[in-house]
C-alpha cells in the first residue's frame, strides 16, 4: 500500500524529469509576434507624417527579396542584441511591425535582447550568446578589437548599394579598408523639456540642464553611461572655449577633469539617470522629470500618453549616434543574422524604423517612399554637412583622436572608473 | 508492517551490508562524499575561480579580460589610501549600516511578536499566527519587491499628463509616502528579511522552559526585567541565526534598489558591483565582490560562535 | 509569567499590525491584478476586469517563463533532495572529524549574497574547463540553471531531514538490528520511513525556492533561457507589460504560499 504509492511517485518523479531533461535551451522561440492586421489605427503621429502603415498583411511593397543562398541555409532563428524601438513587432504599437514580415519572408524566428547602453551591449556580445547587434559607434570599436563581430561581404547584402555613401567604410564601422557591418542609421540626442515648465521660453541650449536655478532645477534626467561625459564637454566647448576642447571624445586630464567637475555640479540638480527607456518615459509622463537628453522615440512614445514635452536639437550641437548592424563571430544562426540585417536596411524596413524611433535612415531609396520625403529632410538624411556638430558615439583612446600627439588622451576605460565614481 | 526477520541467503543486499557492516568511515564516505564533493567542486572552486579572476587585467582596446595577471583590481577595491577608492568603500559602508539597520528593525520588530505568539496567545492560535507570519516568505521574492514599489509610487507632480501621475497605495490611502529612495529600500528590506528573524526566535522561545520564567518571578523580577535578564541573553543564539540571513541577504543586494530607489544614486554595494561587471569589467567586479565575501563569512563566523548554528 | 492587561494588548496590537504589514503589499498586487489601467496607481476599488488573467493565459511569453520554472525547480529539487538526505544521513547518524566545518559549508550558498554567488557561478560557467584528455564548457541555460538551483537548495532539504533524523531515537535503528534487520532493511523499513515526510516537506521548500529565485538566475540563466521570476523582472517596468506582471505575481504567490502551508504541515505531522 505505503510501497506502492512510493514506487508510484518516484516513477513518476523519474518520468518528470527525464521529459523536462530533454529540452534544450534556445530551442524554443519566445517574443513571437502576436499576429494583428494593422488595419488604419489612429496611432499618434511622431514627429513627421507616417509613410502608410500596413493595411492588410501582404499588400506593402517591401522592395526587398531575400537572398536565396542564405534563405536556403536559415536556421529558423535569430538571437539579436537591438536597441530599443530598433526591432518592433507590433506589441508597442501595432501600427509598426517590421519583425513580422520579416519573419513571414524568411521563417526566421527574432528573439530580441534590448540594451540600454553601449556598454551593456558589448557585455552581451562578449557572452558569445548573440548572432548580432546594432552597435553606435563607441560599441562597434571596442567589438571589432576585441573580435566579437566579423567583417561582412556586401555581396550578400542587396540592401548594402543603396546606403548613403557617407555612412559606408566609416572608421566606426570598417576596419582596414573592410566593412565590419550595415548602417542602420544615424541620430542626435536631444534636449527634452516640459512645455508648461518652460512656459516663459523654450530652451535653445543644454545649460537648461548643466546650469542651476533653471526651471527643471532638480528634474533634471540624464543618460546613465560613461558617454555622456562627452555631452559635457560638448557643453565646455561653447561655454569654456579657453579649455581647448575641439573634439568631445578627445580629452586630456585637464579637459577630463573640468567635465567631471560640470557633471558633479549637475548631479545636484539631476533627479534621475536613465538606461532604460521606459523609465524616463514615465517620468516625463508623471511630471517627475522636466528636462533632459532622450531619444526622439520616448518624447513620441510619451507624447502619446499625453505628456505636454517638446524635443531640440541645442545651439551647441549634440552627441549622436550612428549605428551599425554587426554579425556575431560566435553566431549559432549567421544566415538568419544575415537576412535580417539586408532586411533591417532595405527601403521600406528601414524607413519604418526611421520614423518609429525619430532618425535619419540609412538607405537612400527609404527617402523616395511615400511621405517619408519630409522625415528625410526633417532629419537631414541626405545632407552630410548637418551631421558636422553632431559627435557621434565614439571610444575615447589614449592617442587623442583629434590628432594631438602632444598630450595624451583619457582612455574610455578612465572614463567608466570616473562615471561610476560620480553615481556612486 | 512486515518487518525484517532473515531472509535467507539469497538476499540481493547481501553483499553490500558486508562490506558496509562496521565500517564508519565507509559509511560517510559514501553518504557525505556525494554531496561534500559537489559543494566543494561546484560552489567552492566558484569562488575560487572568482578570486582568481579578480587578478587579470583588462584589456582596453577590447573590454575582455586578458591574461595577464595585476594587482590592479584589488587595489582598485581595497586599497583606501586612494580617493577614488575611499568613495566605493563609502558606498560599502553604507550598505554595511544598512544590512544592521535592517537586522535591527527585525529584531525589534520580530522580538514582541514571537514573544506574544509563544507566550501569550491562546495554544489554539499559536501554530496558525507563525504558519501565517512565515507564508509571505514564500509569495516570491521579486513579488515582494514589486508588491512595494506599488505601494510607495509617489504621485507625480503639477506637471503631470493628464490621467498619468496618480500614485501608489501609500499615497493613494494615506496622502503620504516615503516615495522611491532610501526608507523604502530600508521598509523594503526589513519587509522581506523579518519572517526569517520570527521564526528561530519563535523557535527559541518555545524551547525555553515556562518554569524557567516562573522562577524569575518568584525570584521578584518584574516581567520587563525577566525579559532583559533572562530571555534576550537565552536568545541571542537565536536572533543571531536570524541575523545571518537578514544581515547578509541586505548586504549584497541589488535588485531591491533597482525596484524602489529614485533613478538618482547607486546607494547599495551590490548595484556598484552589478553596473561594474556591465561595464563591462568583470575582473573589477570580482574584486569588489570579494567585500561582501570577506565580511559575510566572518560575520558567518561571528555568528557561529554566538551559536547561531544550532538554531537555524 | 504574569503580564498586565495593557502589556498583553500592547504586544497584541503589534502582532497584528505586523501580520497587516506582512500581507497588505501582497494584497496590493493581487487588486491590481484586477485593475484596468496600466500602472501601479492604486486605483481604489473602481476598475475590476479579468482581461489581464485571460491575456497573461494566451501570452506566450509569461507562460513559456512559468514552465521553465517549473522545470528548473523540480530537477533542482530532485538532485537537492538526493544531496541533502545524503549529507543529513551522514550528519545524523555519524561522529566523524569536520562536522561543524560541513555544516558551515552546506549553508554558505543560501548565506552569502546572491550576487556573490551568481558572479561566482557565471565566471565558472563561462570558462571552457580543460582537464587535459578533454575540455568542456558548462555554458547556460536549463542544465546551468539547475546546477546553481541544486547548489542552494540542498540544504533546505538537509535541514528537514536533519532535523527529523535527529528527532528520532537511535535506538530504532538499534532496536531494528537486534530484530535481525541488515543495513539496507534497515534503510528500507525504518529509516526511509521515518524520513519520507521530511523528505517531501524539504522538497516542497527546495521547489518554492528555487521557483521564486531571482538573483543567481540572473547570472547563470544565459540568454535564451527565461524562468518567471526573470520574465517579470525584464518587465516590470514596460508599460505593455505591467498588467501581465501583476497576474502572474499574484500567480507565483497563489501557487508558493499553499506549498508552503503543504510542507509546513508534513513536517509538523510525524515525529514529535
Amino acid at each position: 500500500m505505503r510501497n506502492t504509492r512510493t514506487v508510484a511517485a518516484l516513477a513518476v518523479a523519474l518520468a518528470f524529469v527525464a521529459a523536462s531533461c530533454g529540452d534544450d535551451s534556445g530551442s524554443t522561440a519566445t517574443t513571437a509576434a502576436p499576429e494583428t492586421t494593422a488595419a488604419a489605427t489612429t496611432t499618434p503621429a511622431p514627429d513627421t507624417t507616417t509613410p502608410a502603415p500596413e493595411t492588410t498583411a501582404g499588400a506593402v511593397d517591401y522592395q526587398w527579396t531575400p537572398n536565396a543562398d542564405l534563405l536556403a541555409k536559415a536556421e529558423g532563428q535569430v538571437n539579436i542584441v537591438a536597441w530599443a524601438g530598433y526591432a518592433e513587432d507590433g506589441s508597442t504599437d501595432p501600427a509598426y511591425d517590421w519583425v513580422t514580415p520579416f519573419e513571414k519572408l524568411t521563417s526566421c524566428q527574432v528573439n530580441v535582447k534590448t540594451g540600454g547602453t553601449s556598454d551593456e551591449m558589448v557585455q552581451l556580445m562578449q557572452s558569445g550568446e548573440y548572432d548580432g547587434v546594432s552597435a553606435s559607434g563607441d560599441a562597434t570599436q571596442r567589438l571589432m578589437s576585441g573580435g566579437e563581430v566579423v567583417e561582412i561581404d556586401p555581396a550578400e547584402y542587396s540592401s548594402y548599394a543603396d546606403i548613403f555613401d557617407g555612412l559606408k567604410l566609416q572608421p566606426w564601422n570598417s576596419q582596414g579598408g573592410k566593412p565590419y557591418g550595415i548602417p542602420h542609421g544615424r541620430g542626435a540626442n536631444l534636449l527634452v523639456y516640459n512645455t508648461e515648465a518652460f512656459s516663459a521660453g523654450a530652451p535653445d541650449s543644454w545649460g537648461a540642464m548643466f546650469e542651476p536655478g533653471g526651471p527643471a532645477d532638480g528634474a533634471i534626467s540624464v543618460y546613465d553611461s560613461p558617454i555622456y561625459i562627452a555631452d559635457a564637454a560638448l557643453y565646455l566647448k561653447a561655454t569654456k572655449p579657453e579649455l581647448g576642447i575641439t573634439d568631445p571624445y578627445a580629452l586630456d586630464q585637464t579637459q577630463f577633469d573640468a567635465a567631471i567637475a560640470l557633471l558633479k555640479q549637475q548631479k545636484a540638480i539631476t533627479s534621475q539617470y536613465w538606461g532604460d527607456y521606459t523609465v524616463q518615459q514615465a517620468s516625463l509622463e508623471n511630471g517627475d522629470v522636466l528636462a533632459g537628453t532622450t531619444w526622439q522615440v520616448i518624447v513620441n512614445l510619451a507624447t502619446a500618453n499625453g505628456a505636454k514635452i517638446a524635443a531640440v536639437k541645442p545651439k551647441e550641437g549634440a552627441t549622436g549616434w550612428s549605428d551599425t548592424w554587426m554579425l556575431s563571430s560566435k553566431a549559432k544562426n549567421p544566415n538568419c543574422m544575415k537576412l535580417w540585417m539586408d532586411w533591417i536596411a532595405s527601403p521600406w524596413a528601414n524607413s519604418q524604423v526611421a520614423v518609429w524611433f525619430g532618425e535619419a535612415p540609412s538607405n537612400a531609396k527609404s527617402c523616395a517612399l511615400d511621405g517619408m520625403a519630409e522625415h528625410c529632410a526633417t532629419f537631414h538624411a541626405a545632407e552630410d554637412d548637418y551631421w558636422k556638430d553632431v559627435w557621434y558615439w565614439t571610444t575615447a583612446t589614449e592617442a587623442c583622436l583629434d590628432g594631438r600627439t602632444d598630450v595624451k588622451c583619457v582612455p574610455y576605460t578612465e572614463w567608466v572608473n570616473a562615471w561610476n565614481t560620480l553615481r556612486s | 508492517m512486515t518487518g525484517g526477520g532473515t531472509s535467507g541467503s539469497s538476499h540481493p543486499f547481501r553483499a553490500l551490508n558486508r562490506a558496509f557492516h562496521g565500517r564508519r568511515r565507509l559509511g560517510v564516505a559514501s553518504t557525505l562524499g556525494g554531496p561534500l564533493a559537489w559543494m566543494l567542486v561546484v560552489y567552492i572552486g566558484s569562488l575560487l575561480l572568482l578570486v582568481v579572476s579578480a587578478l587579470y587585467r583588462l584589456d582596453p582596446q577590447t573590454q575582455k579580460p586578458s591574461h595577464t595577471f595585476t594587482w590592479a583590481n584589488l587595489r582598485a577595491a581595497f586599497d583606501i589610501t586612494d580617493p577614488d577608492v575611499r568613495s566605493t568603500v563609502w558606498v560599502l559602508v553604507r550598505t554595511v549600516g544598512v544590512a544592521l539597520l535592517v537586522t535591527l528593525l527585525c529584531a525589534l520588530i520580530a522580538l514582541p511578536v514571537a514573544f506574544f505568539v509563544s507566550k501569550v496567545a491562546w495554544p489554539w492560535i499559536r501554530r496558525g499566527i507563525v504558519v501565517a507570519m512565515l507564508m509571505p516568505l514564500w509569495a516570491g521574492y521579486l513579488v515582494k519587491g514589486y508588491a512595494w514599489r506599488a505601494m510607495v509610487a509617489p504621485s507625480g507632480g503639477k506637471f503631470a499628463a493628464s490621467g498619468k501621475g496618480d500614485g501608489g497605495f501609500l499615497d493613494a490611502t494615506f496622502g503620504w509616502t516615503p516615495g522611491y529612495g532610501r526608507a523604502a529600500i530600508v521598509v523594503t528590506l526589513v519587509y522581506f528579511w523579518l519572517p526569517y528573524m520570527v521564526l528561530p526566535i519563535y523557535a527559541g522561545l518555545d524551547r525555553m522552559p515556562a518554569s524557567l520564567l516562573d522562577a524569575a518571578g518568584d525570584l521578584g523580577a518584574r516581567p520587563f526585567r525577566t525579559f532583559r535578564s533572562v530571555i534576550v541573553p537565552l536568545l541571542l543564539p537565536a536572533i543571531a541565526a536570524g541575523s545571518i540571513f537578514t544581515f547578509s541577504l541586505s548586504l549584497g543586494d541589488y535588485i531591491v534598489p533597482q525596484l524602489v530607489n529614485n533613478g538618482k544614486e547607486k546607494f547599495m554595494f551590490g548595484t556598484l558591483i552589478n553596473s561594474t561587471l556591465g561595464a563591462p569589467n568583470q575582473p573589477l567586479a570580482a574584486a569588489y565582490t570579494l567585500w561582501p565575501l570577506l565580511i559575510v563569512v566572518l560575520y558567518l563566523l561571528a555568528m557561529k560562535r554566538a551559536g547561531a548554528f544550532e538554531n537555524l | 509569567m504574569k503580564l498586565s492587561l495593557p502589556a498583553r494588548i500592547a504586544l497584541c496590537a503589534v502582532t497584528v499590525v505586523t501580520l497587516v504589514f506582512l500581507y497588505l503589499p501582497l494584497a496590493v498586487v493581487a487588486r491590481l491584478s484586477f485593475n484596468p489601467q496600466k500602472s501601479v496607481a492604486w486605483p481604489g476599488w473602481s476598475g475590476f476586469t479579468f482581461d489581464w488573467w485571460t491575456k497573461a493565459w494566451e501570452a506566450d511569453g509569461p507562460r513559456e517563463a512559468l514552465l521553465n520554472s517549473c522545470k528548473v525547480a523540480f530537477a533542482a529539487m530532485v538532485v537537492a533532495l538526493v544531496l541533502g538526505t545524503l549529507a543529513a544521513m551522514a550528519m545524523a547518524r555519524f561522529q566523524f572529524f569536520g562536522k561543524n566545518a560541513v555544516s558551515f559549508l552546506l549553508v554558505l550558498p543560501i548565506a552569502l549574497p546572491g550576487i556573490v554567488t551568481g558572479i561566482a557561478l557565471q565566471n565558472t560557467f563561462s570558462r571552457t574547463i580543460d582537464l587535459g584528455l578533454f575540455s568542456f564548457k558548462v555554458g547556460f541555460g536549463y542544465h546551468s540553471l539547475v546546477i546553481a538551483h541544486a547548489t542552494f537548495c540542498v540544504v533546505v532539504a538537509y535541514n528537514n531531514v536533519v532535523a527529523r533524523l535527529r528527532r528520532s531515537s537511535p535506538n530504532l535503528l538499534e532496536a531494528s538490528a537486534d530484530l535481525g534487520a541488515h543495513g539496507t532493511q534497515t534503510f528500507r523499513y525504518v529509516t526511509f520511513p521515518l524520513m519520507r515526510s521530511a523528505m517531501l516537506a524539504g522538497g516542497i521548500l527546495a521547489f518554492a525556492l528555487s521557483f521564486d529565485e531571482i538573483v543567481v538566475t540572473t547570472f547563470t540563466a544565459g540568454s535564451g533561457f527565461q524562468t518567471l521570476p526573470v520574465w517579470i523582472y525584464a518587465n516590470f517596468s514596460r508599460p505593455n507589460n505591467v498588467p501581465l506582471v501583476n497576474v502572474m505575481a499574484t500567480f507565483v504567490m497563489v501557487v508558493s504560499i499553499p506549498l508552503a502551508w503543504l510542507a509546513q504541515r508534513l513536517s509538523d505531522g510525524d515525529g514529535t
